[in-house]
């Protein structure tokens, strides 16, 4: 479902990728994929317009990145679920910001397009453009290999973690019905 | 409890609920439009290729569909957008499809209250993040993406956190001058855009009690430009009163429009203080006509000390600005006045387009020298009829000002009320209304 890219970071715990910064809050739907292209869902097609309203060379950045890293209030503005997706198929694994709007978040954990990570001011002032860092999801941690430090991440919620686990809301669902249909069968 | 974890409980099956707790709660009505329904078709196709039944979704009669967007159809992707549209009613049975040219059709929020689609005490999710306009009706309104979308079709229930209440008393009645706009506007520049995150924005008090359903819709709708989940007010017989008036209109069976679901009533006054995370008092007397300046909601200034901006374009249209209330607004400072900036009217649905032509509005507007245009989302999110070249300024009744937002990312827009936006169609600067009216 979706990029399945979470998944590699969940299953794994931990992926190694570069850094494109953005040392500002607020970065909208409006500037992730512009509104004059919500009429395309062709996946592909869309991430070439992703961060088309911000930054011109994102796509070059995106060669050797697997992150965004980013202020408070990160995908605020619209529901379009275009806005994860532009980035997930652009090849970005995680945005790592000091806070999320509320459906941006919603949308790449359900979708399992790719992992919003909540960081602090540390990790946010720590982290440079290019930098080389792992996400670490199951030690809480993100490490920045090119200044060898290491700062905290916020844990996901209960219902966030299951859903990251099963790789969207969808199997979030199947696992669930399964686990009820398997209890019904051991009770009868 | 409060009204939203009301709500929430009964919607879960739960007793009570609390802030933070997570439930799955059942839906009531669900809405998709011209862009969340493809993202929705988009989700049904992938996860059919995992084995995931698609072939009924849980209740048509639930669903409902706006075409709004790219509407009318400027180039051939969205045009096919609309037929993929339809193909997917026809499939799933979903019968209310309100189609552009064929009878009543608008801004997907706009027809929520305009065809009373959505009752006091429900939980209504829509495919599109404005959908929190709705909670103004008294329900839990809620934006959603396009695979949150898809469960919903699919299994009727979707999860929830229950957020936190912040709740925005308004003492006393808007003067003459202030819309409900100004109000929120002020609001957001107090709070910023993300002052409202993950939490809900209840608005009560005495002047939301004297307030029409139409500027309660205008408060609710920009509460998602803070950031938060929903927004809400108590429903009160001006309520039921709205929604039986359409309901009869419609040519709907006389249904009594109760103030709640499975014998509550939600009509029950506001709680103590202590039933939200946040208490904001406002003093209408004290508010005055308010613009956002780019590039974000939260850039807010009082009208009267607003930089003088030469304007190319006044632009009243979407679900928060083109409402009847807001073109009659604007038609009140346009009347006997001519624009002397590009103006651009587009009423939020076509019930709304023929009252204001049946009242004489759409004749002040074209007196004016303004456009009267269809209704569309159209330049309010840059997808066509009217958008933004680089370096144009436009006033505008609209809800958000991020760079690109009404066309290229270097044109300027800053949102004010359809009195504010009348007010500045005529000078070509931003302008206060009471500036016009005394000058009359």
């Amino acid at each position: 479902m979706g990029g399945e890219r979470n998944r590699n970071v969940s299953d794994n715990n931990a992926v190694t990728g570069g850094v494109i910064k953005y040392a500002r809050d607020n970065i909208d739907t409006d500037v992730i994929i512009p509104g004059q292209y919500l009429k395309i869902h062709d996946y592909a097609e869309l991430a070439t317009h992703a961060m088309e309203g911000l930054d011109g060379d994102f796509h070059s950045k995106a060669k050797n990145a697997s992150f965004i890293v980013a202020g408070r209030n990160f995908g605020c503005g619209s529901s379009r679920e275009h806005a994860p997706i532009a980035l997930a198929h652009s090849g970005i694994k995680a945005v790592a910001a000091l806070s999320f709007a509320r459906i941006f978040y919603r949308n790449a954990v359900d979708g399992a397009f790719l992992l919003p990570i909540e960081i602090g001011e540390d990790a946010y002032e720590g982290t440079g453009e290019g930098d080389v860092v792992t996400i670490d999801v199951k030690a809480g941690q993100m490490r920045n290999e090119t200044t060898g430090r290491r700062y905290e991440i916020k844990p996901f919620s209960e219902i966030i973690g299951k859903i990251i686990e099963a790789g969207g809301l969808f199997r979030y669902g199947m696992q669930q019905k399964q686990q009820k249909q398997q209890q019904q069968q051991q009770g009868s | 409890m409060n009204l939203v974890e009301r709500i929430l409980a009964r919607a879960s099956g739960r007793s009570s609920v609390s802030p933070d707790d997570v439930v799955f709660a059942k839906v009531d009505r669900a809405m998709l439009h011209d862009v969340s329904g493809p993202g929705v078709i988009k989700v049904f196709e992938r996860i059919a290729g995992q084995g995931i039944p698609t072939d009924r979704l849980w209740d048509p009669d639930r669903v409902w569909v706006a075409e709004d967007h790219f509407v009318p159809s400027a180039e051939k992707i969205s045009a096919e957008n609309i037929a993929r549209l339809s193909e997917f009613t026809s499939r799933y049975g979903i019968k209310n499809h309100f189609r552009y040219g064929m009878g009543q059709y608008g801004i997907c929020h706009t027809i929520s209250h305009e065809e009373a689609m959505v009752m006091p005490g429900d939980v209504y999710v829509g495919g599109d993040s404005h959908t929190n306009t709705t909670g103004a009706l008294g329900a839990f309104a809620c934006g959603l993406g396009h695979t949150d979308m898809a469960y919903v079709l699919l299994n009727g229930q979707i999860w929830f956190k229950v957020p936190e209440t912040m709740y925005f008393r308004l003492n006393g009645r808007l003067p003459s001058h202030v819309m409900a706009k100004d109000f929120i506007l002020k609001i957001i520049g107090d709070i910023g855009t993300d002052g409202g995150a993950y939490r809900t924005m209840q608005f009560g008090g005495t002047g939301i009690e004297e307030m029409s359903l139409e500027g309660r819709l205008t408060l609710c709708n920009m509460t998602t430009e803070a950031g938060a989940k929903n927004g809400i007010v108590r429903p009160d017989q001006k309520t039921v009163a709205y929604l039986e008036e359409r309901m009869s209109g419609a040519g709907r069976e006389a249904a009594k429009v109760s103030l709640g679901r499975g014998g509550a009533d939600y009509s029950e006054p506001d709680g103590a203080d202590s039933d939200y995370a946040a208490v904001y008092e406002y003093e209408a007397s004290e508010l005055e006509p308010v613009v956002a300046e780019p590039f974000s909601p939260e850039n807010t200034r009082p009208v009267s000390e607003a930089p003088s901006v030469e304007l190319d374009k006044s632009y009243i249209g979407s679900c928060t600005g083109a409402k009847y209330e807001d073109l009659e607004a604007a038609a009140r400072i346009l009347k006997g006045r001519k624009v002397r900036i590009r103006t651009e009217v587009l009423p939020a649905a076509i019930s709304i387009y023929r009252r204001a032509m049946e009242s004489g509005l759409l004749k002040i507007f074209l007196d004016a020298g303004a456009m009267v245009g269809p209704p569309t989302c159209g330049a309010c999110c840059g997808a066509h009829m009217g958008v933004l070249g680089k370096d144009e300024v436009c006033i505008s009744t609209t809800n958000r000002n991020f760079p690109g937002r009404m066309g290229h990312v270097e044109s300027r827009t800053y949102l004010a009320s359809p009195m504010v936006a009348a007010a500045s169609a005529i000078t070509g600067r931003i302008t206060d209304p009471r500036e016009i009216v005394h000058a009359a």
